[in-house]
């Protein structure tokens, strides 16, 4: 456990965004699922990025070309080690999880799925750990096999491991769900399936910012990240590629970077990772989510989870005790992550157009994870969802909105 | 000047100087409104563009239009009550002369619709018109 607890009011300073008012209230910015805020050092990181070592990379034998490749290049050493891969080239740049979800379907999947080869999935999952297997089921008759939670999110890696079967070739399963909070023990996953020689694909997209990952203690195969919601630019992510399965891997999107020979007749590829990197990728970008990262290993990502964690208790304590609130998802350990719906006539939208009004950002809707709201019997629900520099007066505040919707639809 | 029910609503919220109770009202409006029924809430009578779903129905008797409508959310089955004072019951080719944005400014309710809810509104708006439209041409 962290030495020193997390010095809250210093850590909010260091986001610009955090001291405006937004209708006549002071923020209180609690859709951190769908996107994070960002601290000075990595806005600062961009300016000068543009400012003062700005070319592309890869490319020109230039003075600033070899600066701007060695501060991208650099972001793979931090991602390497954010995430504890063995090796450098086992972390693919990506824009953002969707990317990286995308580029296992197309480039791992793909070419080696055969009609009737099945991938099990979870019922949590986000649209973006769906649609990539949902083409391989239109385009090539690979069987989706579905693994539901408990009722109260909570996801048995047992449920996961028995409904693998001798046509499995993959799970693909979130670590963290963006809707319930609930954690998944995909480290128990990934030992049950090895044991079978099935891969695994982790979705790490919420599970990053909320836990401390260790991707050889969890064993996957692979784990997807998003720079965005790791305080890192939009647009930035990776990938971490176990070495097996990179070798198993054809390119998937064709261009620049990628290769090492072409002539009129042949091509050549570079080794991986740039080999799935075609194109000028978001170089600022991706600098930018390596200043995020190391930001958040400097504050230590234990602490930071500390905090989360309290904020979780607090949150489901006070939340917990609305009767006229259902939340969707409670399972023991969850992240600070708070799914609801109001008793009565009152939509999501409504709700969060109230909380709105009082200063407070939640996301209502179906949260790209539509199964999971058809699991749950709601067509749409309100999320608060928190950060490391979110506070218990916040926690506070969304309750007391919640009391005016209730005053207001009850 | 629209229609009495509208200036009424007009009067009230002009009163009102909390956006709480203006949202109140605009609820209670919603409320009163008698709902639309199950099976009218389908595909064909549903409203595209807005964030949550809203269906409206028109009726057309003796050169008139009227209609019913309805939403899930409850703020905006109060926009849809105050859309059916400002249009219910006006001649077919009136319809298309409101200026219902300008109608909708007076409310003071612009300043408190986000982005979304006015491209809600403004589907709404055109739905109804496109309705009006259509009888006319029939």
């Amino acid at each position: 456990m962290p030495d020193q607890p997390l010095d809250v009011a210093a850590l909010r300073a260091e986001f610009p965004i955090l001291s405006r008012q937004v209708n006549g209230r002071p923020l209180v910015y609690l859709d951190n699922g769908a996107s994070a805020q960002k601290p000075q050092v990595v806005i600062d990181a961009i300016t000068n990025a543009y400012a003062h070592d700005y070319a592309n990379v890869h490319r020109g034998l230039h003075y600033l070309s070899s600066v701007a490749t060695e501060k991208y290049e650099n972001v793979r050493k931090v991602v390497q080690r954010f995430l504890h891969a063995a090796h450098e080239d086992e972390i693919v740049f990506t824009s953002g999880a969707t990317e990286g979800v995308n580029l296992v379907s197309y480039a791992w999947a793909a070419p080696r799925f055969q009609p009737g080869d099945e991938i099990v999935l979870s019922v949590l999952e986000h649209h973006a750990n769906i649609i990539p297997w949902h083409f391989l089921r239109e385009r090539q008759g690979v069987v989706l096999r579905w693994v539901e939670p408990a009722p109260d999110g909570s996801l048995d890696p047992q449920v996961v491991l028995d409904a693998i079967g001798p046509k499995t070739r993959l799970v693909a399963v979130t670590q963290l769900s963006n809707v319930t909070g609930t954690v998944v023990d995909v480290k128990a996953i990934c030992d049950g399936a090895r044991a079978q020689g099935v891969p695994v694909l982790v979705d790490g997209s919420q599970g990053a910012v909320h836990l401390p990952v260790d991707v050889q203690d969890i064993g996957c195969d692979f784990y997807v990240i998003t720079g965005h919601k790791l305080y890192g630019p939009s647009g930035s992510g990776a990938i971490y590629i176990r070495r097996e399965r990179q070798a198993e891997m054809r390119p998937f999107m064709g261009g620049g970077d990628m290769i090492d020979m072409v002539t009129r007749e042949t091509v050549t590829y570079a080794a991986p990772p740039l080999r799935f990197e075609a194109g000028t990728p978001g170089i600022v970008q991706t600098i930018g989510m390596g200043v995020a990262l190391e930001w958040m290993m400097a504050k230590g990502v234990a602490r930071l989870a500390a905090h989360e964690a309290d904020l979780a208790a607090y949150a489901g304590e006070r939340l917990g005790a609305l009767n006229w609130l259902s939340l969707q998802g409670t399972a023991p350990g969850k992240a600070a992550i708070f799914s609801f719906t109001m008793a009565g006539p009152a939509h999501a939208h409504d709700l969060s157009t109230v909380l709105d009004k009082r200063g407070v950002a939640v996301r209502a809707g179906t949260h790209c994870a539509m199964p999971l709201m058809d699991f749950f019997g709601e067509s749409a629900t309100c999320r608060a969802s928190f950060a490391a520099y979110n506070t218990r007066d916040e926690v506070d505040s969304l309750v007391d909105a919640l009391h005016l919707c209730h005053e207001l639809f009850g | 000047m629209a229609s009495a029910a509208f200036e009424d609503i007009a009067e009230t919220l002009e009163f009102l100087d909390d956006w709480e109770d203006r949202y109140r009202h605009v609820i209670e409006l919603g409320r009163d409104m008698p709902p639309l029924g199950e099976k009218w809430m389908t595909p064909e009578w549903k409203v595209s563009g807005c964030a949550s779903q809203v269906w409206l129905v028109p009726e057309i008797a003796g050169g008139r239009f009227h209609f019913r409508g309805d939403s899930d959310a409850m703020i905006v089955r109060g926009l849809v009550a105050i859309l059916h004072a400002l249009y219910d019951g006006l001649p077919l080719d009136v319809v298309g002369q409101v200026d219902a944005q300008a109608e909708f400014a007076r409310l003071g309710l612009a300043e408190n619709l986000s982005a979304q809810r006015s491209n809600g509104l403004r589907s709404m708006i055109q739905r109804i018109r496109d309705h009006a439209a259509a009888a006319l041409a029939a």
